[in-house]
């Protein structure tokens, strides 16, 4: 599903992606684990095509196509989202609109009808109670004065309502209690399926107790130096980066 | 050779030539209410840069045409829009057209009702170069009047410039008074054909009563070759409230003056608007606020959205007077710049003269968040829709002030047209 090969990329004249070679295929969670400022954002944000990051070589294709020549909306389009790390505030953007309209948006991408306003409620109103989050979250603007975890679970909830192929997610675990670790995580669970592929960006191993990953990648210094099965992760946790990737 | 006349010398001309026949020529309070506008006039002459107050806004284009009187036909009636209240007074270059129009009681064209406006018309600042041209030229307009306590709904004033084939000028001159505890809702829109060039100027008298209300949302889509130059007079009497929102999407270059005096204590005005200036346009918002009474509050908050290479200006001027104590004043402005050609000159000031006042001012300017942007478009949603959302935004905090259902109506569709037809 995802294959990148040999990716390197730069902001401002700065190497940060030094040759990233990682496959997810269809139906399977990764995990990527790494140091502060390795690079793990800066990946997620170059898969998800945000400007200012110089593609120096190597690529990236999604279901074999080039994600790197897409804009942000077509990649969204084909199925990739992108949990924020720092979910961004939009003051007078109401958060009901803004999820209908990117639900909208895509939905005509892909060809498909949109939603009304009242097909909407129904639908998000499910999907909110099941992140058991307030609904509330609709009437507000996107992110405004939400806590860091109740920004979190925005994020999951859009991607609940948006249904990707790829989900990566950006350190969705951090600035959650230990209730919402669990009820993203089976969230995100919620969604495997054959035809659902994520990967799972976070420092500690207690989100992968919840979301057992297939694979976990060791990300250092903008290179992957080491892959393993789940158990890679208990390793770091226990003996730190420098050990492991030694 | 015929060498054209433009600029100031053409107003006054046509002035001469037409004294007698305009509205009131014969009545001596008309004729010389007129004849000292023109005075005034002739020695001021259109403003220029040199000027203070119209430092950011050049009428140099303005000046090298030479407008004539509108030459419209009762029968050309224009393709409107629909109207949205039940009463709708339409002027046609400057002209009422009552077949267009539905007036409601109380409410008349000037040229009809000059005479009982005598003590009225001309009341308020009539130094001003740009009013002075008005009461020197002014052919019609709408007198209204809500009688104490009577609460006149929705009403709509349309202004409509027709393409003449040469430049045209019309400047008319309304008069509304709200009697104590009064309210109505004022939609105030101006448009113009696309290949019309014209000037135009009107100026508004408005004296609002005791514990009356008046919200006047004023929506300018002037044509793109058109001129605006509008003033608002209005003067706020004890617990009276005078709301203006001001939308300017339209017109080659604009320029609103909004001059509000609160005269009685617990007096409130609030003044937003927002501003969408395109490739080629000038937008100009002049705001002066007058706190002669003590315990007064006003609000105001502007936005210019500015796109291409455009101009905006905005001019806040808050005087609170001696008697006013306990004034409590905010005034915001803020700019957002979708291009790098664009440019906004922002002038607030504060002039305090009473010891015991809350006053406060703010400016910033900036572009569209890129941060903001890619959040948006990393769900799908496209670029063009992305800037859109964000541009609305910005507005909202303008915008949320104006309540009523119609005019927000009328906001959100005159503001989505701007969209779509203007950005880039
Ligand atoms: N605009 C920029 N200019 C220069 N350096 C940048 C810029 N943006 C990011 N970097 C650098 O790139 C490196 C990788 O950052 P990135 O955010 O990808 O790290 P990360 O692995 O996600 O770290 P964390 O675990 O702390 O989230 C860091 O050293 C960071 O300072
Ligand atoms: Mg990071």
């Amino acid at each position: 599903m995802l294959k990148i090969e040999n990716l390197t990329a730069e902001i401002d004249g700065k190497q940060i992606l030094k040759g990233i070679t990682l496959e997810v295929p269809a139906g399977e969670v990764h995990a990527i684990m790494g140091p502060n400022g390795s690079g793990k954002s800066t990946l997620s944000y170059v898969l998800s095509g945000r400007e200012g990051y110089e593609i120096t070589g190597g690529s990236a294709t999604f279901n074999g196509i080039d994600l790197l020549a897409m804009e942000p909306e077509e990649r969204a389009a084909a199925g990739v989202f992108l949990a924020f790390q720092y979910p961004v505030e939009l003051p007078g953007v109401g958060n009901a609109n803004f999820l209908r309209t990117a639900l909208n948006a895509l939905r005509r991408a892909r060809g498909e009808a949109e939603v009304d306003a009242m097909q909407f409620l129904k639908l998000s109103r499910a999907k909110i109670k099941a992140l058991q989050m307030s609904e509330d979250m609709l009437k507000r603007n996107v992110n405004v004065g939400f806590s860091g975890g109740e920004k979190k679970r925005n994020e999951v909830l859009q991607m609940a309502l948006l249904e990707p192929k790829l989900a990566i997610l950006d350190e969705t675990d951090s600035g959650l209690d230990i209730d919402a670790l669990k009820i993203v995580a089976d969230g995100v669970n919620a969604m495997r399926g054959p035809d659902f592929s994520a990967l799972v960006i976070t420092h500690y191993q207690r989100l992968l107790d919840h979301i057992t990953p297939d694979r976990v990648h060791v990300l250092m210094g903008g290179r992957i130096v080491k892959t393993g099965g789940p158990e890679l992760a208990l390793e770091l946790e226990a003996e730190g980066y420098a050990k492991v990737a030694a | 050779m015929n060498t054209m006349v433009t600029g100031a010398a053409a107003f006054l001309g046509r002035f001469e030539g037409l004294r007698e026949r305009l509205p009131g020529g014969r009545t001596p309070w008309v004729a010389k209410l007129r004849a000292e506008a023109a005075e005034s006039f002739r020695a001021q002459g259109l403003p220029g840069r040199r000027i203070e107050a119209w430092h950011y806004t050049d009428l140099g284009v303005l000046a090298q045409l030479g407008f004539t009187e509108a030459l419209t036909l009762a029968d050309e009636a224009p393709a409107l829009p629909p109207a949205r209240a039940a009463h709708r007074a339409v002027f046609v270059d400057g002209r009422f057209a009552p077949a267009l129009s539905q007036l409601s009681a109380g409410a008349a064209p000037l040229a009809e009702a000059l005479d009982a406006t005598q003590g009225r018309l001309g009341a308020l600042a009539q130094t001003l170069p740009i009013v002075a041209l008005n009461t020197m030229l002014f052919e019609d307009g709408l007198v209204l009047d809500v009688p104490a306590g009577v609460d006149a709904g929705e009403m709509e004033l349309l202004s409509f410039a027709t393409h003449a084939g040469r430049a045209i000028a019309f400047h008319p001159r309304h008069l509304i008074r709200l009697g104590e505890g009064a309210r109505l809702t004022l939609i105030d829109t101006s448009i113009g054909e696309a290949e019309a060039t014209y000037l135009h100027n009107p100026v508004y008298e408005i004296a609002v009563a005791e514990g009356a209300t008046l919200s006047h949302i004023r929506i300018q889509r002037e044509g793109r070759a058109g001129f605006q130059l509008s003033t608002v007079l209005a003067t706020v009497q004890a617990g009276g409230t005078y709301d203006n929102f001001t939308l300017n999407a339209g017109g080659r270059l604009v320029r609103n003056e909004i001059h509000v005096a609160l005269q009685g204590p617990k007096a409130a005005c609030h003044m937003n608007g927002a501003q969408l200036v395109a490739e080629g346009q000038h937008a100009d918002t002049t705001t002066f606020l007058d706190h002669a009474a003590p315990d007064c509050a006003s609000r105001q908050t502007y936005k210019t959205v500015l796109a291409g290479r455009s101009r905006g200006v905005f001019q806040g001027k808050i005087l609170v007077r001696q008697a006013a104590q306990r004034t409590d004043g905010y005034q915001m402005n803020q700019a957002l710049l979708l291009s790098d050609d664009a440019e906004i000159n922002a002038k607030p000031q504060l002039e305090i003269y009473a010891d015991d006042v809350k006053c406060s001012h703010g400016a910033t300017v900036g572009a569209l968040d890129e941060a903001q942007l890619f959040y948006l478009r990393a769900r799908g949603i496209p670029a063009d829709t992305a800037r859109a959302m964000l541009v609305e935004a910005f507005l909202t905090e303008a915008i949320e002030g104006v309540t009523n259902p119609l005019a927000q109506e009328a906001l959100s569709e005159a503001i989505s047209g701007w969209w779509q037809k203007e950005a880039v």
